[in-house]
C-alpha cells in the first residue's frame, strides 16, 4: 500500500459518499455504507467481549463540569477541551448579542460557562459510578459514546467529534494489568482477521506545554500506555485506533474506589475508535465494500 | 539548596508523608508524589533557582529524590 495525502484521501471518502463534508474540519458527517461497517466492527467487538460480563452503561455526550474538573483532565489538555457556554442573560442583552452576531463581532462576552462540557473521552461519567467498595472481581462496564478534541484538521482520521467503544476495568493492579493484556491480544486478533495489519505499539498522550513533555516521558517510561497502530496514510506514521490506558490508582483516588480488601483499586480503560477502524478497512481494502476480500466479508456480514 | 528543595517539595510535591520523615535519597514518587505533581515541582524549582530544564532532563528519575533534584539543579546552575 503506497502512502496517500490527508487531502486526497479525504476526497476519495467524499467521492464514494463514505463521508460528507459539513465546512468546518473534523466535524463531517457519514454515510450509510460507512455507518454500516462501523456498526458491524462494533458488533464483532461484542461478540468478543460477550463470555466477559460486562455492566452497560450509556451516557449523553456531556458530562458534569465538577467531574471534568475532578479528573485533571483541563490539567493535561487544556488545548482539547470543549467546554459548553450558553445565554442567560436579559432581553437587552439578548439584543446586544445579537446585533454583534448580525454585524460579524466576537459575541462571547455573552455567554457564560455552564455546568457542562463536551465528553472528552467515553469512560469519564463512569469512574463517579465505581465509588465504593467494589467487589471481589472488581468490576468491568462497557461504554460507547461521541466524544469532542478540539484539534481542527483536514485529515480524515483526526475528528472533532467521534464515537469510542469503551471499556473500563476496576479492581485490584494484577486483576487490571491482566484484563489489560487480555485485550491488547484479542484486540490485535480482532483486527486482523479483518485484513488489518495491526501492530501494538507504546505510546504516549499530547499532553499540554513543557510540563506536558514531561507527563509524556513518564507514560512512555511506565508503559502506561499502549496503541494499536494500522497503516492509514502512511506507513511511517500509521494510524492508532485503539488505545489502552493504564491509571494506576489515579482514578481509584480521585473517585474514592475501594478494592474489596480496602486498598485504592487501580483503574485502566481500552476505547475503539470506531470512525478510524472503519476508515482504515476502507483505506485497506478499498473504498467499495462489495470489492473487499472474500474472508473479509465473511467476518463482517456473516 | 537542600533546605530549598525541601520546602518546594513541602508545598508542591502533595507527599503522603511528611517530607521531614524523608531523607535525601527517598524516593519521592513511592512517597506520593504524582506525574502532575511532579511538574508543578519542576516550574517551582525553574522559578526559585531561575533555571529552566531543558527536554532531555524533563523525565521522573531527575525528580526522583532530593538528592537527584539537587544534582539536576547544580548541573543547570553550574555555569551561572
Ligand atoms: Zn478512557
Amino acid at each position: 500500500m503506497t502512502d496517500i495525502s490527508a487531502q486526497d484521501f479525504h476526497d476519495a471518502l467524499v467521492a464514494h459518499k463514505l463521508i460528507i463534508p459539513v465546512g468546518v474540519p473534523g466535524a463531517f458527517g457519514r454515510g450509510p455504507v460507512f455507518e454500516d461497517v462501523l456498526r458491524r466492527f462494533g458488533d464483532l467487538v461484542s461478540e468478543a467481549a460477550k463470555g466477559d460480563v460486562a455492566e452497560h452503561m450509556l451516557f449523553p455526550p456531556i458530562i458534569d463540569r465538577r467531574v471534568f474538573e475532578k479528573s485533571d483532565y483541563l490539567e493535561s489538555f487544556p488545548q482539547l477541551a470543549g467546554t459548553i457556554f450558553s445565554f442567560s442573560g436579559n432581553d437587552a442583552q439578548h439584543r446586544e448579542m445579537m446585533n454583534c452576531v448580525h454585524e460579524h463581532k466576537p459575541w462571547a462576552q455573552y455567554q457564560s460557562m455552564t455546568d457542562v462540557v463536551l465528553a472528552p473521552a467515553a469512560c469519564y461519567p463512569i469512574y463517579p459510578q465505581l465509588t465504593g467498595t467494589l467487589p471481589e472481581d472488581g468490576r468491568l462496564v462497557d461504554v460507547q459514546n461521541w466524544v469532542f478534541r478540539h484539534e481542527p484538521s483536514p485529515e480524515p482520521t483526526r475528528m472533532q467529534s467521534f464515537r469510542i467503544r469503551e471499556m473500563v476495568r476496576a479492581g485490584r493492579p494484577e486483576q487490571v494489568a491482566d484484563w489489560r493484556d487480555m485485550w491488547l491480544e484479542r484486540g490485535l486478533a480482532l483486527l486482523r482477521r479483518l485484513g488489518l495489519p495491526a501492530e501494538p505499539e507504546t505510546a504516549s498522550d499530547p499532553f499540554f506545554g513543557r510540563g506536558g513533555r514531561m507527563l509524556a516521558a513518564n507514560q512512555r517510561m511506565q508503559k502506561l500506555k499502549f496503541e494499536v497502530v494500522v497503516p492509514v496514510l502512511s506507513a511511517a506514521k500509521p494510524t492508532a485506533v485503539c488505545s489502552f490506558n493504564y491509571h494506576q490508582d489515579h482514578f481509584g483516588l480521585l473517585f474514592d474506589i475501594k478494592t474489596a480488601d480496602g486498598q485504592v483499586a487501580h483503574t485502566a480503560c481500552l476505547g475503539f475508535g470506531l470512525e478510524r477502524v472503519t476508515m482504515a478497512l476502507f483505506r485497506v481494502h478499498g473504498y467499495v465494500t462489495a470489492e473487499w476480500p472474500a474472508e473479509v466479508r465473511k467476518v463482517l456480514w456473516p | 539548596m537542600i533546605e530549598n528543595i525541601r520546602n518546594i517539595l513541602k508545598e508542591h510535591a502533595r507527599l503522603s508523608a511528611d517530607i521531614s520523615t524523608l531523607s535525601d535519597t527517598s524516593d519521592l514518587y513511592q512517597a506520593g508524589m504524582t506525574s502532575h505533581a511532579s511538574v508543578n515541582v519542576m516550574l517551582a524549582l525553574e522559578a526559585s533557582f531561575d533555571v529552566e530544564f531543558p527536554d532531555r532532563m524533563l523525565k521522573r528519575t531527575v525528580f526522583q529524590s532530593v538528592s537527584a533534584i539537587r544534582e539536576a539543579v547544580e548541573e543547570l546552575t553550574a555555569g551561572k
